[in-house]
């Protein structure tokens, strides 16, 4: 060993030679624009650049908070990352479970190889898809009103449309989110059900006693990673498929930072907001994350 | 297993298999549904006679794509922008990720190095300055600017690192003794092992730069710089529904061209659609070395 490490004595160098792109390329994508976040204590103007522009301190802060309109955007956050991560953590376990059940091979492999394919599919393609199909003049409607129904106004409505949101998010992930729980299902031993069969315990209490503790350490982990993204609605999906009629109900922080700062060229403001929202959630992803270390022995490296 | 065959066990099998049939068939049906439109009449498809069947059958809007400069352009810029990307992450990151794979003793900046890629992946300083930096950089209608917009690939470098630490330390103390430096060790040894994971890491890069759209849409001045996705953003038809009337509503529903852009929609997923055999084979594998650790 005492060789080995002569031998490698002088390789610090090429380690470093060999970190140096990947550190140039975050230094300059990632790390330069956290200077930018000093445009949210001015009164930005593009002509003067960031130096020249007039200092406000908290100025925006203030004005921020008074807006009906961040008021509005906040509680949509809230409430449309929190039904997403309820939903994207019962009906990928539920799924998981149902599948578990399967003992046809060809079955099973197939309805996986299907429900994985939306998470790979973009939000441009699903929204342009799904505007077709709940449109006015979609299947689902023509169903409706051929049924002697009312229309149903996904786009026009706030809650209709709040409930396409956050119904859309959890099909394009149930089956991606499965994984898994699939993974941590097979893991538990055969030994256990046939001595639990055995014992005269049902399917029910089999599932109750033995797969669900068995998974439960699995579902904690994912609950935790999930809840660090309260602030996270998902831009992509809600950018492509709202409209001004929907706005007071599925405005998101993101999508509101992108109109006031690159659509009504309010450069200070949104900054502000996006600053806001960058420091929370840095703050609950990381508490996320060291809850997940401390109680699962999660690590990232 | 010994199992009773009861009555009420084979029905809950059955309603199991059928909410699991209901399922997969919510993830085919919407796909078989744009198809079916692409490929029907305009008046079938007015009259809402099209289900998974293509009604009045037509190559007509494909055709008529195959014809418009602007999407095979977009569509060009689009698959640019895949091999650019794919290339220049995967070398950076498994240069970065051979070195950060060794232990703090062998590297001692490792840990810190890690630290700082893990606090850029949970920390931004938000769009409206990550706008100006790449406008500054001259990076706008810049096929190399979308290739590196995203920033680093923080994730799949720790993938990366992940796999390189699990791989046996003797392959490569033999080729040390042997005279080999680390550049070779990194290029004779440590790749040609990792295919797995290069291959799980291309195939999610691919993935991702071909669907992501926004960048391409901020980041371009006009149409002809869009990628792919941007394109099909802008053309499906932005209605302000707050302002429309019912009857308009029809109108602007008779103008807009749902089979066209049904069309549209679908030759973009094709990429996505070819390469997902390939992707299914190492996804699930590439999560769990992602996720779950012992």
């Amino acid at each position: 060993m005492r060789k080995l490490s002569c031998l490698t004595a002088g390789n610090k160098k090429h380690y470093w030679l060999m970190v140096l792109p990947a550190l140039f390329w975050m230094f300059c994508i990632n790390i330069a624009p956290i200077g930018g976040v000093i445009m949210a204590f001015e009164d930005f103007n593009p002509g003067l650049g960031l130096f020249k522009s007039p200092w406000i301190g908290l100025e925006n802060f203030k004005y921020m908070f008074q807006l009906k309109d961040v008021r509005q955007i906040l509680g949509n956050t809230f409430l449309i990352a929190f039904c997403k991560i309820i939903g994207n953590l019962i009906v990928p376990v539920v799924f998981a479970l149902l599948l578990n059940e399967v003992k046809n091979m060809v079955f099973k492999r197939t309805t996986q190889t299907i429900v994985y394919l939306p998470h790979f599919l973009s939000w441009v393609a699903l929204g342009g898809m799904l505007m077709e199909i709940f449109g006015y003049y979609g299947p689902i409607n023509m169903l409706l009103s051929g049924l002697g129904f009312d229309r149903m106004l996904f786009f026009q409505e706030g809650g209709l449309f709040r409930g396409l949101i956050i119904g859309s998010d959890i099909w394009k992930g149930f089956g991606f989110n499965a994984i898994v729980y699939l993974a941590a299902l097979t893991g538990i031993s055969q030994d256990l059900y046939e001595a639990a069969a055995i014992d005269g315990a049902g399917k029910w209490q089999r599932m109750l006693h033995i797969t669900l503790p068995g998974i439960k350490g699995t579902i904690i982990l994912m609950t935790v990673l999930g809840l660090g993204n309260i602030l996270n609605a998902g831009f992509d999906q809600i950018y492509n498929l709202y409209n001004p009629a929907v706005y007071s109900a599925a405005d998101i922080i993101d999508t509101w930072v992108y109109r006031a700062g690159l659509v009504d060229m309010q450069f200070s403001l949104a900054s502000a907001v996006g600053l806001l929202k960058s420091v929370v959630g840095f703050t609950t992803i990381s508490v996320s994350y060291l809850i997940a270390y401390k109680f699962a022995g999660y690590r990232i490296f | 297993m010994i199992e009773k065959k009861t009555f009420s066990s084979r029905l809950v099998y059955g309603l199991i298999l059928a909410v699991i049939t209901v399922s997969a068939l919510s993830c085919l049906l919407p796909l078989l549904y744009t198809l079916a439109v692409s490929l029907s009449s305009k008046s079938a498809v007015a009259a809402g006679k099209v289900a998974f069947v293509p009604v009045g059958f037509t190559f007509k809007y494909y055709q008529e794509i195959m014809k418009d400069a602007q999407f095979l352009n977009s569509f060009l810029i689009s698959v640019k922008r895949v091999v650019l990307s794919t290339a220049i992450s995967l070398t950076v990151l498994i240069m970065a990720a051979y070195p950060l794979a060794k232990s703090a003793r062998q590297f001692p900046a490792r840990n810190i190095i890690l630290w700082l890629c893990i606090f850029c992946m949970m920390f931004s300083g938000g769009l409206i300055p990550w706008y100006m930096t790449m406008k500054r950089y001259g990076l706008i209608n810049n096929i190399f600017g979308l290739a590196v917009s995203g920033g680093l690939p923080v994730f799949n470098l720790i993938l990366f690192v992940n796999f390189f630490q699990s791989i046996s330390k003797e392959l490569e103390e033999a080729a040390i003794v042997d005279g080999a430096g680390p550049w070779r060790i990194l290029v004779s040894i440590i790749v040609p092992v990792s295919k797995p994971i290069i291959a799980t890491v291309a195939l999610f890069t691919i993935v991702a730069q071909w669907n992501e759209f926004f960048h391409g849409y901020i980041l371009s001045t006009n149409l002809s710089h869009y990628p792919l996705q941007s394109y099909i953003k802008q053309m499906v038809v932005q209605i302000d529904y707050s302002t429309v009337t019912e009857d308009q509503l029809k109108h602007l529903d008779n103008l807009s061209n749902t089979a066209l852009n049904s069309a549209k929609i679908f030759i973009s997923m094709i990429p996505v659609l070819l390469i997902y055999p390939f992707l299914q084979k190492y996804f699930v594998s590439g999560i769990m070395l992602g996720s779950v650790k012992e």
